[in-house]
């Protein structure tokens, strides 16, 4: 027998991705459906020697033409033509899961209902007469608790069973009504008479498209002569609905599946208790409280950020001195010269600087894991969707703002990969190009240093400020973006709040794994590449003996580093950055900066000559910046103001390319950041000047 | 005869009967996906501080809506 292919699908919440896990073990293929960002993953199974192919379709509540993964889910169902879907319906939350099946059941593909959470359902007193429930779909129903692998052995023989009677695709026939019902049945008719689309298409699933006026059907048929005929047609009897019942058809006929779903609830659903107040809503009536949410929301964060910092203190040092070992032993093995300087200084300090923040990242990944998966992002998105509207974005943006680096720490890799939950392009353009402002976790070793030689007595309320001025230029460029060129409408805040839910590990695992291969992917290839290409600029051309002759050890160092490619683009940019407060050195570790912000401090650090210096701790490091001429804390908080916004790191780069599927937004945002960076540091320093502040 | 209002017009811990889902396009029809349908039951769980948005509980879930969404559903209002 050749393989099944078994479509997965259901609501957001309804445990879609658990049933998944457990169906296909730990071994997934991810790609992207064909030209859209949304991304496809696909395992295999074994059952008694059947090979099943498990498609995990985007979540989604319905199968409208409105938003990418609903088109996504229902395209691949009518092109690709799976030989069974398998449709998990949160058992708690009957009615408005059913909502989708009964979507399923009317392009007419095979149908496998998995009642999952179960176990929920009865203890909130529901009782749910599986049998009844199936002989009324005419589909299979499992009871299934996919947190507890209960239930997955009789999905994968339904499958079997079902994909082996290879049936014709039945649609199931609800009536709409007695006006809708006649004039589907006269379209269908015509559908079926001219053989329009039907090769792919169910006739009456066409018929049903068009009075709800969908684009994509509409676009589908526009070209031949039938299809203008029925275009017509079905404008036409949409106006007549619309004077009729004051109302549009696709309203009327969500009313009526709705309709057939409560009839079937009733006779397949019993309530065995009273309705209580469930431990989630307690839970919710301190957590979302109008004064304490915002309250509780800030110590959450607080919290979450302070233990993640701790706990990867220790890893991170020994991932340090994992590539601190191998930089020793490289120095024994190769002598001294170009190809040792290429391996050591250049790609085992520039991946080796990179990968050193992986724990970090990795638990940052974790934490943020925690906060989707018991529910409680949702929640914030809930609390601060008002603050964010008026800034143009979106309550879902806030995932893409934290995980960025809300409070320090974060990534805007992981940020910019976060705003796919943004359905309206231009509000996700405003969030991914606003994201980079955040302070990440790359950022964090430049604000060490500086602060620790600067403003060693207020160390907490310098980088509460920075924490504070982030946000505000994140918040304000939104606003700015959107009233310009991002102009547009609000999207609409329709979200379903789900019940907490306690993580479970291996979905947690996952998820964290999941994002952190995308960011060790991205440090094993163009942070490799970028290290090289700087060590290069910043060796090359080599300066000539007689030029550094009679120059002191500490001096020659920098007079090395001053005539390299590096060195003379630093002091080019000296015009330009000199009202800054910026000299050619500062330059160059800016310039390293575009690759990635940590380089700025080793940069500093090479052309300070004061060798190799640590980025967790580069105590020497501030020291020598306090002694030198010409830095004062206004030129520190001017340079701190600068890395904070200047463009985004290559990688991110790299991600915004991706996501947006644009080189003019990822030049747009290159050159917007550094520009703000420019003006603000301009401002600051100049202002600090004029009025003695810090000089 | 139930007065008939606005469901952002409702109170915390107020409830009502779904009569009308007014607009076309995009809102209205997420909103009745959702289950916010004629002849569903509501009811206000909470609003965010500023009042905007607010949380319903509807088909025995709960539901986030900002108040131009709500305006536009009108309900019977039951207790």
């Amino acid at each position: 027998m050749k393989e099944i292919i078994a479509a997965l699908a259901g609501n957001p919440n309804a445990g879609k991705t658990t049933v998944f896990n457990s169906l296909t073990g730990a071994h997934h293929h991810v790609g992207n459906y064909p030209g859209v960002t949304v991304e496809k993953k696909w395992g295999i199974v074994r059952y008694d020697d059947v090979k099943i192919r498990v498609v995990d379709l985007p979540g989604t509540y319905s199968l409208t033409a409105y938003s990418l993964e609903e088109l996504v889910a229902r395209n691949f169902v009518v092109e690709q033509r799976p030989d069974v879907v398998i449709d998990v319906v949160d058992a708690s939350n009957l009615e408005r899961n059913l909502y989708l099946a009964i979507q399923f059941m009317e392009i007419g593909v095979p149908l496998i209902i998995v009642l999952n959470m179960l176990d929920l359902a009865e203890s909130r007193g529901l009782k749910i007469n599986a049998g009844k429930l199936s002989k009324l779909l005419e589909a299979p129903v499992i009871p299934a608790v996919a947190t507890k692998g209960k239930g997955m052995d009789d999905i994968l023989e339904a499958i079997v069973t079902l994909a082996s009677k290879r049936d014709e695709w039945h649609p199931i026939n609800i009536s709409y009504g007695n006006e809708l019902d006649g004039q589907i049945d006269e379209l269908t008719e015509t559908i079926r008479k001219t053989k329009l689309n039907t090769d792919h298409y169910p006739a009456r699933w066409l018929a049903i498209k068009l009075l709800e006026q969908d684009e994509q059907v509409q676009k589908l048929v526009k070209d031949s002569n039938t299809g203008k005929d029925l275009l017509e047609r079905s404008e036409k009897f949409a106006k007549h609905i619309e004077d009729t019942f004051d109302d549009v058809p696709e309203g009327l006929i969500a009313d009526h599946r709705y309709g057939y779903i409560t009839s079937v609830y009733k006779q397949a659903v019993q309530r065995t208790m009273e309705e209580r107040l469930s431990l989630s809503d307690k839970i919710d009536k301190v957590l979302i409280n109008r004064a304490f949410g915002p309250l509780f929301l800030a110590v959450v964060l607080y919290f979450t950020y302070t233990i993640v910092f701790q706990a990867s203190e220790f890893p991170v040092s020994l991932v340090e001195g994992f590539f601190g070992l191998i930089g020793d032993l490289t120095t024994r093995v190769i002598p001294d010269g170009l190809i040792h300087s290429l391996i050591v200084n250049g790609i085992i300090d520039g991946v080796g600087g990179v990968l050193s923040f992986v724990p970090l990242i990795m638990l940052m990944f974790l934490a943020i894991a925690v906060l989707e998966d018991s529910g409680y992002m949702a929640r914030v998105a809930f609390l601060l969707d008002r603050m964010l509207r008026y800034f143009g974005l979106h309550g879902n943006s806030v995932l893409a703002l934290i995980v960025s680096g809300g409070i320090s720490g974060g990534c805007a890799v992981a940020g910019v990969m976060a705003t796919r939950t943004l359905r309206n392009p231009k509000e996700r353009i405003a969030t991914i190009l606003v994201s980079p402002f955040m302070n990440c976790g790359a950022k964090l070793p430049i604000y060490a240093l500086l602060i620790s030689a600067f403003f060693a007595d207020s160390q907490a309320k310098v980088m509460f400020v920075l924490t504070l001025t982030s946000w505000g230029f994140a918040l304000l460029a939104a606003r700015a973006l959107r009233s310009t060129v991002l102009r547009g409408s609000h999207t609409p805040f329709v979200m379903e709040l789900p019940p907490y839910r306690m993580p479970t590990v291996k979905g947690l695992l996952i998820h964290m794994w999941e994002r952190t291969w995308h960011y060790l992917k991205k440090a094993g290839t163009i942070i490799l590449l970028v290290s090289i290409v700087i060590w290069a600029l910043s060796t090359f051309p080599r300066a000539p003996d007689d030029w550094l002759a009679g120059k002191s050890a500490e001096r020659r160092a920098q007079a090395e580093i001053s005539y390299t490619i590096a060195g003379r683009i630093g002091n080019a940019l000296e015009k330009v950055t000199a009202p800054l407060g910026f000299d050619w050195r500062t330059n160059i570790a800016l310039v390293g900066g575009f690759a990635a912000k940590e380089i700025v401090v080793s940069t500093l650090g090479t052309v300070y000559s004061i060798g190799a210096v640590d980025s967790e701790s580069p105590k020497g490091l501030s020291a020598r910046l306090k002694r030198e001429p010409g830095w004062t804390p206004l030129k520190a908080f001017s340079l701190m103001l600068f890395c904070m916004l200047y463009a985004p790191c290559f990688v991110t780069l790299a991600v915004i390319r991706n996501e947006t599927g644009s080189w003019k937004w990822t030049v747009f945002a290159m050159v917007y950041t550094t520009s703000i960076a420019y003006m603000v540091s301009l401002v600051v320093y100049q202002g600090g000047l004029f009025f003695g502040i810090g000089v | 005869m139930m007065e008939v209002v606005q469901l952002s017009k409702l109170e915390i811990g107020e409830k009502g009967k779904v009569v009308k889902v007014n607009g076309k396009g995009e809102i209205s029809r997420r909103i009745r996906d959702m289950g916010v349908v004629p002849g569903a039951f509501v009811e206000v769980e909470t609003k965010a501080t500023l009042g905007d948005p607010i949380e319903i509980k509807v088909k025995g879930y709960h539901l986030i809506l900002r108040g131009n969404e709500a305006a536009g559903i009108e309900v019977e209002k039951t207790g």
